[in-house]
This record gives structure tokens, C-alpha cells and sequence, in this order.
């Protein structure tokens, strides 16, 4: 909805997402003017694949770009600033003579680099360059991913060390593109996606080149690291010169860390939860590097111009959402997603039944590929409305299992969780969650924390707020939950759910994994 | 007894002769197990097939039960789904109009509260999903009263209680209240639940254009009036949203 309050300046942000990319033109509010969305090819080779046409998304981009513009009515006078949020670690390189992409992206979701990844990590194992980077050596980052385009797909490797390819994650990509591609495009990354490369020590934020070296990356095709809030170049050229040329592009934040920003978790200890069919929980940490002792990702926050960079602590849930979907497309128990609520709520309690979804292993703070998926303590009692019931209560105790990590590593208590993602519309879960946290739960007026993320540190570099304040200013609770379980409830169900949690573990044998 | 019409019969017989299974039969079949001529067996088809309780194969020409029939009984909106498609309005609303905002629906003889934002200031506030308001004496209750003939028959039956001295509780007075409530397309509630308390509220109309629930914002009488009206600024926004989530349940523009 558009109304006739909303007055410019703004500030537009891009998207760029794992499955659209997405413009959103913000005001001085933080509420939103416009927005534009168009998805794009989820490429599957093989299994376990994943890839997209970067050429195809610089399409979409300027596409949304122009069409969030129209929509919002606003000409280039209007725009201060565009910010940039991306999905993070997917990996590509590009001709910089010609601008076009040597190969399809690499998307963070694809496992191609698992064999890659044990044998760099050797003797030593997934933890090789934990102290440095903050990261375990798995498939998701990106420098393993330049490695394998490098080595595997014909004439790259030459090219690289003549100097002729760029790397880049989408951030860069699209940076590269809106400030003039081959001619006089800036080839730059910001310090959060960097920071999921596996190639960038945390504590100075530069490119660690033995680590490069190891993986065979030379050090030319990689982008400049920058601060996520600075004016890296200004639109120029291409479809979008016309349009927003001269308009600094001026933030880059990888997507969990623009939703950090977005819901102004500027203090040590604040910590967002982004819930959809995974979960991403970071916690900001301040200025301190804190190596986790509970298997959780040590990642930058943000860093806004000169100032120190914020550090956060990341835990990744893998089912959440995607159980209440299985209950929907693998089970037809329920016909949509919202449906979860109204069949769970027509019973009191679980019923005695717990489900830990451990489909493809556990995760944090666990790591234990051997788990699988369990439903613990069946009796003839359990009906499917305790089942529905135990679904939703599996994402609230996930949630606790990765809170309980971080307060244990940053020694700070968790004031308040604030949640966003689709999962939010649902009462009874958000209820229950701040029960078993003990803690308020928080879901802030705008859905749209990532692309306000991205436009907030954007607009910050160009004066249009003045401080994290201002931004803190602008934030609106919608919806607060209370705890209101008795401990003795809380620590009775939580020493069910652990035990249901042990007997997932081990179901896979040496020889099957 | 009254005398049955004959059309409704023979379009019930057709339906049960397409019912059971995958069956699908040509115009000629279902014409001559009814007895009846091809072109009467046709014009009832084809007031079927409009209604969406009879599809035919583009291919063969055979009719088979439509999908309207299979939701029919079954179909009701999620209260749970009604919630997650309000959820972006809801929020914008409270933004632009600076005050709560609620999404009730019928539920027994008053207004079950499904969704609410809080005001956009800092004040501490309560979540009141799962609370009931009445019937007589909201905006979100009067709205609904007005639009869904089954929440007019309860708001007739409900004991109407006068909560403050503006509450309208006389069954005729409030039934010129409805008429106006439905010629406008909203509805008003100044001071008549809560003292110092104003509220407007519009339907939300789903794809067969039933009234399946309201959304409304509720504030301080000094805020949410000017003139002893309610501020015109705020009912269009109210409105917008109200259509907005009603779209996105798939009601057609209006």
C-alpha cells in the first residue's frame, strides 16, 4: 500500500535473493514505498547441484530496480542512496574485459566442494582454518566453490592468473555491474560476505593469502574488501544509467546480516532470529571475536565506514519451516501451512510425542551427520493434532538449543529474541517459543528486515540517517510474547526434547554415510 | 405442500448420476438416463458449469463434477490463514494510521480477536489474539453484523449489553445503524464499548464475496476523531487494507 504521506527522499534496496531478486524503495520511516520482485532459474545439473544464470539475475535486478521506481512514482532526484543485500557465499566469476559470467553461479546450497573440503582439511579435519576465518570447512563457502571452477571447468585457471576473470558473490556481481561493468566497474565485497569465503582472516579483515594459496585461488581475482556502509561508486552505464545515474551505491550486507542491521540489533547481546523453511539466529557480539566452543559460525556483523567492525555469532537451524511443509506435501495432514495452528491448537499439549527433524543430520550445536529424524514417546493416546502440536514445538526448542549456545560462548544473557520470516504469523508457536526462551519474543512492524537492513546502512553512508540511533528510532514492535510457563513445565519438556534428541543420534552406520 | 421446482430436481439427479468416482458422461447419456431432451439437459449443464459444480473435458466434451462441489462442505477460511495473508496490511495499517489494529472474526455470538498489531509508539502493551468483543457495540462486530447474514442472525439472538452510554442496544435502531453500515461499507464504534475508546472498522470478503472477517484500528476517541467524527484519513486507510487482504484471498476488485 502507497500512501499519500510518504514524501522523498528514499533510499532503494536490492535483494538479491537465493530464489528473486527484489527492489524496495524506503522512506525516511523505514516503511515501505514500493516494491518490485521477479524470481529467477534454479539450475539443477546434478544431484546436489545447484546453480544460477548471473546474467540472467543482472537482467532481473535492473528490471526490479526500474520497476520499484515506477511504481513508487519517483525519479533519480529522489533516490539517495541504493543499498545491496545479497544471498551469501554462492560463487562466480566473470570476464572482466567482456562482463559475461565464465560459468554459472554456484549456489551456497550445493555440496559438489563435500570432497574438496575433507581434503583440505587433511589430518586436521573441518576445523582447519576455524581460528582464523570464524568457519568450518564445509560446501557451503565460497573458496572451495573458486577452486572447483578453477580446476574443473576448462581454461579458467589460465585466465585467472592472467588477470582476466573476477570472483565475486552476488554483492560484488551486482556492484561491479551498476557502477559500470567492463568499463571502470568497481570490483569490491563487503567485510559479511567476505567473511563467508573462508579466505578472510576475522580479526584484521584482510584476504589471508597462505589460506588462498592452499586452495589454489590467486589472489588477483579477488574483489577489494570494503566497510557494508560506504559509498563504493556511483550508477553508471547500462539500462540503469539512464535511470539512476550518479546515485551512490552504498552498502552491501550479506542476507543475515542485513536482517541483523534491519531489526537494529546495534547492541552486544541482541540477537535476531529469521524464521522460514531453515532458521538463521546471529547474535551480536560487539567488537569482540568470540570463537565459538559450541560448533557455532564466528562471522562479521557489519562494519559501518571506519569504525570497528561488529562481530556476531551464527546458528543455523536446517528444518523449520520445511516440517511444517513435509506435514503439508509428505504427510496431507494439513492443506497450507497456516493450518498447522488451527490443528495444533485444538489440543492442549503435545501429548507425551516429540519430534526432532534431524533429516539430513543434526546441526548446531550438535554435528552429527550419523542423526535422523525421530517422533519419540508414541502411545495410542497421540493423535495427529499432537503431532502438529510437536512440529511447532521442534522449532522452539532448536531455537533454544542454539540460544543456549551462544549465551554459553559470549557469556551474555539474551534480553530478547527478535523474529522475523514467515513463521511468524504463527501465534501459538511465537507464544511458545518465548516460553521455553524464557525470554520476550519481539516481531518488528516490517516484515522486510533484509532489504531495510541494506537500505538503513546505505542511507546511513550518505548522511540520510546520522547514527544507529536514528535507526533505532524508526523500529516498531508489532507483536511482543511473554513467557508464561512454569520452570518446572519448561525444564521438564526440555529434558524431553534432549532425550529425544539422543535417540536420533548413531541411526547411520560408518558404512552408509 | 408446496410444489418442488422441477429445474432444481433434475440438476440434483445429474449431480448424482456424475457422483462416485472418476465418471465422466457425454451430453447424449446424461440427457437420456434423465429422460429429458438434449437441449433441457444442456441448459442445466450449462447453469452448473457456470456455478463451477459441473466441469467438461475441453477434449472428449464429457461432464464430469466440478471443484466447486468437492470444496463445498469442506471449504471454510483457516482463521490461521486469514492471519498470515493480513499480516504485511495489518502492520502498514498500523503504521500509516499510528494506531492498533485487529482482525476479528464471527465466532459464536461475538467477535474472536485473530490478529493484532500493536500501536506504533513504545508503550507496553498485550497481545489480544484470542479475546472475544461483542457484536452490538464494536466496529469490528457491527461490520461483520452487516455483512455476514449469519452473524446478523446471532447479533438478533445475542442479549445486548448497554456497556457505556452510547451503546446502541434496541434492536431497530441498530438495525438502521446495519443499513448504513452496509451502504457505506464500513462501520463506526464511537465510545460504545469503552469509554474514551474509538474504533472503524471494514470486511474482508473472500473469492465468493461472503464476509468471512473484519479488520479495524481501535484508539483514544481524542486521537482517531476530529469533529466527533472519525477522521476521514483514517477510514480510507482502513478500507485499503480491508481490500487488500481481501484480494489477496482472491475477492475480485470492487
Amino acid at each position: 500500500m502507497t500512501d499519500a504521506h510518504t514524501a522523498g527522499p528514499f533510499i532503494a534496496a536490492i535483494d538479491q535473493g537465493t530464489t528473486s531478486s527484489r527492489c524496495i524503495i524506503f522512506d525516511r520511516d523505514g516503511r515501505i514505498v514500493a516494491v518490485d520482485q521477479k524470481e529467477h532459474e534454479q539450475i539443477f545439473p546434478k544431484p546436489g547441484w545447484v546453480e544460477h544464470d548471473a546474467a540472467e539475475i543482472w537482467t532481473n535486478v535492473q528490471e526490479v530496480v526500474a520497476g520499484a521506481m515506477v511504481k513508487a512514482k519517483v525519479a533519480k532526484e529522489d533516490i539517495l542512496s541504493i543499498g545491496i543485500t545479497n544471498q551469501r557465499e554462492t560463487t562466480m566469476l566473470w570476464d572482466r574485459h567482456t562482463g559475461q559470467p565464465v560459468h554459472n553461479a554456484i549456489v551456497w546450497q550445493d555440496t559438489r566442494t563435500d570432497t574438496l573440503c575433507r581434503e583440505l582439511g587433511g589430518e586436521v579435519g573441518q576445523d582447519r582454518f576455524r581460528r582464523e576465518t570464524g568457519l568450518p570447512l564445509a560446501a557451503y563457502f565460497a573458496g572451495p566453490k573458486i577452486a572447483w571452477l578453477l580446476d574443473n571447468v576448462p581454461g579458467l585457471r589460465e585466465r585467472a592468473e592472467t588477470g582476466d576473470l573476477l570472483f565475486g558473490t552476488m554483492d560484488s556481481w551486482v556492484i561491479w555491474n551498476l557502477t559500470g561493468g567492463p568499463r571502470g566497474g568497481v570490483h569490491v565485497t563487503d567485510v559479511t560476505n567476505a567473511s563467508r569465503t573462508l579466505l578472510m582472516n576475522l580479526d584484521d579483515l584482510k584476504w589471508n593469502e597462505d589460506i588462498a594459496a592452499e586452495m589454489g585461488v590467486p589472489m588477483r581475482i579477488l574483489p577489494e574488501i570494503r566497510s557494508s556502509s560506504e559509498v563504493y561508486g556511483e550508477v553508471r552505464g547500462g539500462a540503469l544509467g539512464g535511470l539512476l545515474g550518479g546515485v551512490p551505491v552504498a552498502s552491501a550486507l550479506g542476507d543475515q546480516q542485513a536482517a541483523l542491521f534491519g531489526q537494529t540489533c546495534f547492541g552486544a547481546g541482541e540477537a535476531k532470529s529469521t524464521y522460514g523453511t531453515g532458521t538463521f539466529q546471529l547474535m551480536n557480539t560487539g567488537e569482540k571475536l568470540i570463537h565459538s566452543e559450541s560448533g557455532l559460525l564466528t562471522t562479521v556483523g557489519y562494519r559501518i565506514g571506519d569504525a570497528d567492525p561488529v562481530y556476531a555469532l551464527e546458528g543455523s537451524i536446517a528444518v523449520t519451516g520445511a516440517l511444517v511443509q513435509w506435514m503439508r506435501d509428505q504427510m496431507g495432514l494439513i492443506s497450507t501451512a497456516a493450518e498447522i495452528e488451527t490443528l495444533a491448537s485444538s489440543v492442549e499439549d503435545n501429548g507425551g510425542a516429540y519430534f526432532v527433524p534431524a533429516f539430513s543430520g543434526l546441526f548446531a550445536p550438535y554435528w552429527r551427520s550419523d542423526a535422523r529424524g525421530v517422533i519419540a514417546g508414541l502411545t495410542r493416546y497421540v493423535t495427529k493434532a499432537h503431532i502438529a502440536r510437536a512440529v511447532l514445538e521442534a522449532t522452539a526448542w532448536q531455537t533454544r538449543e542454539i540460544t543456549d549456545a551462544m549465551i554459553k560462548d559470549s557469556g551474555v544473557e539474551l534480553a530478547a529474541l527478535k523474529v522475523d520470516g514467515g513463521m511468524t504469523s504463527n501465534n501459538l508457536l511465537m507464544q511458545f517459543l518465548s516460553d521455553v526462551l524464557d525470554a520476550p519474543v519481539v516481531r518488528p512492524m516490517v516484515a522486510e528486515t533484509t532489504c531495510l537492513g541494506a537500505a538503513y546502512a546505505a542511507g546511513l553512508a550518505v548522511g540520510f540517517w546520522d547514527s544507529t540511533e536514528d535507526l533505532r528510532a524508526n523500529w516498531r514492535r508489532a507483536a511482543e510474547w511473554t513467557p508464561a510457563m512454569e520452570p518446572e513445565a519448561r525444564e521438564r519438556e526440555y529434558r524431553n526434547w534432549l532425550k529425544a534428541v539422543d535417540r536420533t543420534m548413531g541411526w547411520i552406520e560408518e558404512d552408509q554415510q | 405442500m408446496a410444489r418442488n421446482i422441477q429445474s432444481v430436481e433434475r440438476a440434483a439427479a445429474m449431480l448424482r448420476l456424475l457422483a462416485g468416482g472418476d465418471r465422466r458422461l457425454g451430453l447424449s447419456d446424461i440427457a437420456s438416463a434423465l429422460g429429458l431432451a438434449k437441449a433441457t439437459a444442456h441448459g442445466i449443464l450449462r447453469t452448473l458449469q457456470n456455478e463451477g459444480f459441473v466441469e467438461q473435458d475441453p477434449e472428449s466434451g464429457r461432464y464430469q463434477l466440478g471443484a466447486e462441489l468437492l470444496r463445498l462442505g469442506t471449504s471454510y477460511l483457516d482463521i490461521h490463514e486469514l492471519r498470515a495473508r493480513a499480516l504485511v496490511w495489518t502492520d502498514d495499517l498500523a503504521r500509516s494510521g499510528g494506531e492498533a489494529v485487529y482482525v476479528g472474526v464471527l465466532h459464536q455470538q461475538g467477535v474472536l480477536v485473530v490478529h493484532h498489531v500493536f500501536r506504533p509508539d513504545d508503550s507496553r502493551q498485550v497481545l489480544e489474539v484470542g479475546a472475544m468483543q461483542p457484536l452490538h457495540s464494536t466496529a469490528l462486530g457491527k461490520v461483520l453484523a452487516a455483512c455476514d447474514p449469519v452473524a446478523h442472525s446471532e447479533l438478533v439472538e445475542a442479549k445486548r449489553e448497554p456497556f457505556t452510554a452510547r451503546t446502541v442496544t434496541d434492536l431497530d435502531e441498530l438495525e438502521q445503524v446495519l443499513g448504513d453500515i452496509r451502504d457505506r461499507g464500513y462501520a463506526t464504534d464511537l465510545e460504545e464499548n469503552w469509554e474514551g475508546v474509538a474504533a472503524v472498522a471494514a470486511p474482508i470478503f473472500d473469492r465468493h464475496r461472503l464476509a468471512v472477517g473484519a479488520v479495524g484500528i481501535t484508539g483514544a476517541v481524542e486521537r482517531v476523531c476530529l469533529d466527533g467524527a472519525v477522521r476521514p484519513e483514517l477510514i480510507a486507510a482502513v478500507r485499503d487494507c480491508a481490500r487488500s487482504v481481501s484480494r489477496d484471498l482472491g475477492s475480485g476488485r470492487f
